[in-house]
């Protein structure tokens, strides 16, 4: 078994609502974390960022101004100098599955819907703890490995170019029939 | 110490994208024990959480005052950007907190609630009735909420908000695709 040793890690936490940042608090405390730094909007979150320079940076979605979704986008610059690679678990009660496709391409690591869980938030911490995924750089988007599966079989559309399977044309449903007849 | 020095970040380049790789920087506090060894963290943080329920009743108490307040001002003065993003918050954050305070039916009135703002083309042609009713209902559940008669009618009352907020929602999004599969979409939150 793997214990996560929390009083190495240095927390930020980013909410405008301050009971959600004090349960956060509480849980994160209790996990044996000793280092919680919290803000209440992006923008100071990302002053934060860069200052205390956090292992894991845990954030709500919808806030005034600068929401949860640019500070995402913010940190992950690769050509920043600060870290661009912390894991970042966005904290939301947007609960709709676009929504994580979203959060997914801003290079959120991590998506937790509210309400909140002390056994959801652990299981994403041990997660980007235990289980770091590369960093994919392409011309529109720069974080973590969006894919979590590796599939070999997969030849469809979406296979990346110049990984070991090439993307192979398949005839559609309609000429596979068309070529029956 | 979440970050690697350069030096340890490796890049490898294909033909439309590149793959960065390194070595786990948070490696260093993970630690192998024993299962005699193994406490229980989340047990201890559910443990916590428990301990600051006491506070929950005044908590949702100051949330659904806000909510009040949003409307009220856009009641008063009218939509605008800031008006409708303030009432969307406090809508979102009782969407988002009430289970975790003990209030899940007032969860489900804050999401059928944010599905209008979100989802109505025109909230100034909202029905008022359809955001008071909202309104009303979450203060309802909330000041009803140690009644446990009051328990299966919060849920009721939840349910059929939700109903007739959807085939509004449905009616004014007939012309707007991308709005009624959204709208239709399940929640990615199991049910209870």
């Amino acid at each position: 078994m793997f214990r996560i040793d929390f009083n190495k890690l240095r927390f930020l936490v980013c909410d405008d609502n301050p009971h959600m940042r004090r349960i956060l608090r509480t849980l994160l405390h209790s996990f044996g974390a000793r280092e919680v730094y919290e803000a209440e909007d992006g923008a100071t979150a990302l002053e934060m960022y860069s200052h205390y320079v956090p292992d894991i940076v845990i954030t709500d979605w919808a806030m005034p101004i600068f929401d949860g979704l640019e500070l995402a986008q913010m940190i992950r610059q690769p050509e920043s100098k600060g870290n661009p690679y912390a894991p970042i678990i966005m904290l939301t009660g947007h609960s709709e599955k676009r929504r994580v496709t979203v959060a997914r391409d801003a290079g959120v690591t991590e998506f937790l819907a509210k309400p909140i869980s002390a056994k959801g938030l652990y299981q994403r911490i041990l997660n980007v703890v235990a289980n770091p995924r590369p960093f994919i750089k392409t011309k529109t988007y720069f974080g973590p490995d969006r894919r979590r599966n590796t599939n070999s079989a997969y030849m469809g559309p979406e296979r990346r170019v110049g990984e070991k399977h090439e993307v192979l044309q398949q005839p559609s449903l309609l000429d596979k029939a068309r070529s029956s007849i | 110490m979440a970050k690697n020095s350069a030096k340890d970040i490796e890049v490898t380049a294909f033909a439309t994208h590149q793959v960065i790789t390194q070595p786990n920087p948070l490696r260093k506090v993970l630690r192998r024990v024993e299962d005699k060894d193994m406490d229980d963290p989340v047990a201890r943080a559910e443990q916590a959480l428990a301990s600051l329920s006491g506070e929950f009743g005044d908590w949702m108490a100051t949330e659904v005052g806000r909510l009040s307040a949003a409307y009220v001002a856009i009641r008063n003065d009218g939509f605008t950007k800031e008006r409708r993003d303030e009432l969307f918050r406090a809508a979102h954050d009782i969407k988002g907190d009430a289970a975790t305070f003990g209030f899940p039916a007032a969860a489900g009135v804050a999401e059928s609630l944010c599905r209008v703002i979100e989802h109505a083309p025109d909230l100034e042609k909202v029905p008022a009735e359809l955001f008071t009713h909202h309104i009303n209902a979450i203060l309802a559940i909330v000041h009803e909420n140690t009644r446990l008669d009051s328990i299966s009618v919060s849920a009721e009352l939840s349910r059929r908000l939700r109903k007739v907020a959807d085939d509004y929602l449905a009616q004014v999004n007939r012309d707007r695709p991308e709005h009624l599969e959204a709208i239709l979409a399940p929640s990615i939150v199991p049910a209870e």
